[in-house]
């Protein structure tokens, strides 16, 4: 007696009888889950709820030619001052700087798909380049889709840089998608603190030279460094301008203890 | 017309290295009514000339705007176009969301390419029968570029498509060291003179104009602006005739007076003609346009 019972189905992915034959018919692929969905474990998943392992303060300062983004070399882990030597300012490309501050995994997860973008640019060859207010604009959109879904990503960055006419751009978005550009733009302690410190020396009438811009930078990295205790005497300064986009650096913060000497009672 | 056993699939070569399917969809673009486009530096025009179908209805649209800074003249079956319409919409919709700025041009057309080139290689599709000028502006200038149905793109100076477009052609390429100063007007003016060499003589051109560039969104002009520049563009009594054709400044004052007196855009047609030094050998220019795209 015959045993089918092991065989093959004569005919896959083929139309039932009486119906039309659909050239995609079975082979569809998957619907595309969001990439972070896709590892959902028998329970699901569990969202980060906070950032974990930190970069402290981002400051950018916009001046007549370019935008000057500093950021010290420290990612915290929790109080720990676990990594000492990590670059937080990033060049994207010949028009663009990102300082990075929040979560530093998914710093550096955005900065897999923004490089991932400029790498696309780059094989269009057609000379198109993005800039700066494209960049923010775009994280706009993926920072608030990213918390639409109660996924946000924990991060707070500083995009600058020049546009095509060499007009500078600096901006900042953080982690729900909210977005402004400004001649000053801080995330982290340096909103606190070293936002006034720019602010104030803002001329009314014009925008600030790069000598102006570069020692304001060295000065709020000093006071984010003694006020911040999250933060390192070191950092790196991103410069961009219509000529030059690079990162300077590492820096030292030019640092006196000799008050301390005085200071007692505690 | 038929080619044998050849033709009967766009996935099929014939021996000569040729897919006739490919070249079929090609020539319903000449089947369209003819569109010139041309540029300058700060601006990029498109002619469409309107032929409706019957006396009782209106022509199909011959010019889709597509954004802020772009829009195509369409020659060829207009329900293709209108698809290809929908995508660059959609593309350019897409970025503007993204990226808050407009889709550069010439990264759209190298896309719209792409898309264009599937339907030329699968057995399942048919290719898009239906050419495009595109029109745009952007950061790094105004641009024309020409689709064809075989997902050939190029980038012109200025093109003209569709039925009888060899003679917009030949007026396109005799003036085209000249559109880069032009200002919009004259470019306008251009347009309209090339596209009187694609018209039929016996009616009175009905045209549908579109025009971007520097400060100046992609716009469809008016019936009664197309009309006015039409008006101006007739071989004009100022002295100030440089732009004009060569063949019309050389009309005797005779012809000039009877020209005046006939009225209608059709009069530039009329007189160049008569003129025999205008009748150009078709294969000459043939080469020169097949130059101009290989480059």
């Amino acid at each position: 007696m015959m045993n089918n019972s092991c065989a093959q189905p004569m005919w896959l992915n083929g139309p039932s009888p009486g119906q039309f034959y659909n050239f995609m018919g079975g082979n569809n692929a998957p619907a595309q889950l969001p990439r972070e969905l896709t590892t959902a474990g028998p329970y699901g998943t569990k969202h980060s709820t906070a950032a974990i392992t930190t970069g402290s303060s981002v400051l950018g300062i916009r001046f007549d030619g370019g935008v000057l983004v500093a950021a010290d070399t420290l990612v915290s882990y929790g109080s720990l001052a676990r990594y000492q030597n990590i670059e937080r300012v990033f060049q994207i490309n010949n028009k663009i700087l990102l300082g990075g501050g929040g979560d530093f995994a998914d710093i550096q997860s955005i900065k897999r798909s923004i490089d991932q973008k400029m790498i696309e640019d780059q094989c269009c060859n057609d000379g198109v380049v993005m800039k700066p207010a494209e960049l923010s604009s775009w994280l706009t959109r993926v920072l608030y889709n990213r918390r639409c879904r109660m996924n946000p990503l924990y991060i707070d960055v500083v995009v600058g840089g020049v546009d095509e006419a060499g007009k500078p751009f600096l901006g900042n978005v953080d982690l729900r998608g909210r977005a402004y550009d400004d001649y000053v733009v801080a995330t982290g302690f340096g909103r606190h603190l070293a936002l006034p410190l720019v602010r104030e020396r803002k001329p009314k009438d014009r925008e600030f030279t790069f000598e102006e811009a570069t020692s304001l930078i060295r000065e709020s990295m000093k006071v984010l460094y003694y006020r911040d205790t999250r933060s390192l005497p070191q950092y790196t300064v991103g410069i961009c301008t219509a000529n030059d986009c690079s990162i300077k650096g590492p820096f030292k913060v030019e640092e006196n203890w000799t008050f301390a000497e005085g200071v007692t009672g505690y | 017309m038929f080619r044998g056993q050849y033709d009967s699939d766009v996935t099929v070569w014939s021996p000569q290295g040729r897919l006739f399917q490919v070249e079929y969809a090609m020539e319903a673009v000449g089947l369209g009514t003819a569109c010139v486009g041309l540029k300058s530096k700060d601006f990029a025009v498109v002619v469409g000339l309107y032929k409706p179908a019957s006396e009782m209805g209106l022509s199909q649209p011959k010019i889709i705007p597509i954004d802020q800074h772009v829009g195509i003249c369409i020659a060829g079956i207009t329900a293709d176009a209108r698809i290809l319409g929908k995508y660059l919409r959609t593309e350019c919709l897409t970025y503007k969301h993204s990226y808050s700025t407009s889709y550069p041009i010439s990264r759209l057309v190298y896309n719209l390419g792409n898309k264009m080139q599937i339907s030329t290689q699968r057995y399942d599709r048919r290719p898009h029968g239906v050419g495009l000028l595109l029109a745009g502006y952007d950061d790094s200038g105004s641009h024309m570029y020409q689709v064809m149905p075989s997902a050939n793109v190029f980038n012109c100076k200025a093109m003209a498509i569709g039925n009888r477009s060899q003679g917009a052609r030949t007026y396109l390429m005799k003036h085209q060291d000249t559109f880069k100063v032009c200002s919009k007007d004259e470019l306008i003016c251009h347009g309209i003179q090339a596209m009187s060499y694609a018209a039929s003589i016996d009616e009175p051109l009905k045209l549908s104009i579109g025009i971007v560039g520097k400060d100046q969104p992609f716009k469809i002009l008016s019936p009664v602006e197309s009309m006015s520049y039409q008006k101006t563009c007739k071989p004009p009594d100022t002295p100030d005739i440089s732009w004009f054709p060569e063949a019309l400044k050389e009309f005797d004052s005779s012809a000039e007076s009877a020209m005046d007196s006939a009225a209608g855009p059709s009069t530039p047609l009329t007189a160049t003609n008569s003129q025999p030094n205008l009748s150009v050998t078709p294969k000459t220019s043939k080469n020169q346009v097949n130059n101009k795209k290989s480059s």
